[in-house]
């Protein structure tokens, strides 16, 4: 598969982010195809999630442009969703009105928002959980209702912000292989910021490696031979293995 | 679980009670009734109509003043919050207002309003809207960032991020302030009418301390205190009912 020849869903062309004097990030450019999921891998402090929140339009850049489907964004839109970190569910409200809040904040009608959000929990597996508040959750549960809010707008592209890094490793093993088949079955953009080399690896049609000090990407790795074979037998794949190998090298002098 | 609460209620008022029975029986003092004297004041106070009449006076400057407190108090409060601005401007002023002793500065009220109904709203107010305000503030500020970014990243305008995220998320605490703001409410009214003019319910405080009534003294003592705990309780009950989720310890 040549890379020319796929489209681009998110374009970040030469992005300066500066936080007074700290250098965030230095003119760095990525591209991110269509109906694939690109990781952004590396060290804490590597600018990951600022840039993902530059992406997201939550965060403006110093200097330098985005491109969300050839349009250049400032600003969140409706072509992108994101899911937090920490979830960031309000307490307050039901687990059904939490998965439709970004329909309710887009002025859709109470019956017709609530309908859809149901599709979603279910599509998440918290069907019967409608009514539960966020802490009657588990840390799985809750960033289920993230995912479900996200899914629920529809937005082509996905901001996912270390997602599963919050809940616990069978939880988290679950999730990769759910968003495994949500990426294949949504014809969806997914940005994924992560610290976990295995996660990004697992998940990821595109791994960027970034490293800090300056920001910058070091590496583009696209994981292939085990994209088409089965959820199961990835983890015991050698290109997998060689691949997790090979990031781990090339951060390892980053790591003190 | 709830007949258990409700057993440790009355055991604790049992405790409370017969301790004061106990202490106005042995003349700790003699200026302290018994509990059941007291009781038997009240039930005069009440029969007889008077004690309706006194708080029919002394609900008024608390009712007003406490609505007053409570709308401007939260609204500042909220503004407060968002601004850094107006909070370098105004909170130095509730800082002082809560600080400074208000029996010093009845005079000065008394100055500048006379000794009608406004002067004891003011007073109401001063003891009500600094602890609203400062709480309301402080809760404001604390809304968890990653929920307003939520918001904000699926397309909330700054009206719904200030409605729907910080307002709820800040409503515990705005409560909380409410409550205190409520119980020093009712302090300043009485204080009012002890300080000010002898009305209502600090007439009666001051009129039957003045004939030795100490009976009549501590029944409207004690009603007020039984008022302002009725009406807190029932402030708590609607905190309850609006706000379901936010009272578990949830923290995102």
């Amino acid at each position: 598969m040549s890379n020319d020849q796929v489209e681009n869903a998110v374009t970040v062309k030469n992005v300066y982010k500066n936080y007074g004097d700290v250098e965030a990030l230095r003119d760095l450019s990525l591209e991110f195809p269509k109906g694939q999921l690109t990781s952004l891998l590396g060290p804490s402090g590597c600018g990951k999630t600022t840039l993902l929140k530059i992406i997201a339009g939550l965060l403006p850049a110093t200097q330098g442009e985005v491109l969300v489907n050839g349009q250049q964004v400032n600003k969140p839109g409706p072509d992108r969703a994101f899911v937090f970190q920490d979830f960031a569910l309000m307490p307050w409200a039901s687990v059904i009105r939490n998965v439709a809040f970004g329909l309710e904040l887009r002025g859709v009608n109470k019956s017709e928002r609530e309908s859809i959000a149901i599709k979603y929990i279910k599509d998440v597996g918290l069907t019967g959980f409608e009514h539960s508040y966020p802490h009657e959750l588990s840390g799985g549960m809750r960033q289920r209702v993230g995912l479900a809010r996200a899914l629920s707008v529809d937005s082509p592209v996905l901001l996912m912000d270390e997602p599963f890094s919050a809940v616990d490793e069978q939880t988290r093993r679950k999730f990769q292989e759910d968003l495994l088949n949500l990426v294949k079955n949504e014809n969806k953009t997914f940005i994924f910021v992560t610290h976990s080399i295995e996660e990004a690896v697992y998940v990821s049609d595109q791994v960027a490696l970034l490293l800090p000090r300056p920001s910058r990407v070091s590496e583009i790795i696209k994981p292939s031979s085990f994209k088409n074979k089965d959820i199961n037998s990835i983890r015991k794949d050698s290109e997998y293995l060689d691949t997790v190998e090979r990031i781990w090298k090339s951060l390892r002098s980053y790591v003190e | 679980m709830l007949s258990r609460s409700f057993f440790l209620k009355i055991l604790s008022g049992a405790l409370i009670f017969g301790a004061w029975e106990f202490a106005g029986r042995t003349g700790v003092n003699y200026a302290l009734p018994t509990f059941l004297e007291s009781m038997k004041a009240l039930i005069d106070m009440t029969i007889s109509g008077l004690i309706f009449k006194a708080y029919a006076d002394t609900l008024r400057p608390l009712v007003v003043g406490v609505l007053i407190s409570a709308f401007i108090g939260i609204g500042i409060g909220v503004w407060v919050g968002l601004s850094e601005k107006f909070d370098w401007l105004i909170s130095p002023i509730f800082i002082i207002m809560q600080a400074a002793p208000l029996a010093a500065l009845i005079p000065l009220l008394i100055m500048a309003y006379g000794i009608g109904l406004t002067s004891k709203v003011f007073v109401v107010c001063i003891m009500a809207m600094p602890v609203i305000v400062l709480n309301t503030s402080v809760a404001v500020k604390n809304t968890p960032s990653s929920v307003k970014e939520m918001a904000r990243s699926f397309l909330g305008s700054r009206k719904d991020v200030i409605l729907k995220i910080i307002i709820p998320s800040a409503s515990p605490v705005i409560f909380a302030g409410l409550r205190l703001g409520v119980s020093a409410g009712f302090i300043g009214a009485i204080l009012a009418e002890l300080k000010i003019t002898p009305t209502g319910v600090g007439d009666i405080i001051s009129y039957s301390r003045m004939t030795a009534d100490y009976p009549s003294m501590y029944a409207a003592i004690f009603s007020i205190i039984l008022l302002a705990v009725i009406f807190l309780n029932i402030l708590e009950k609607i905190e309850d009912v609006l706000f379901k989720g936010n009272n578990q310890g949830y923290i995102s």
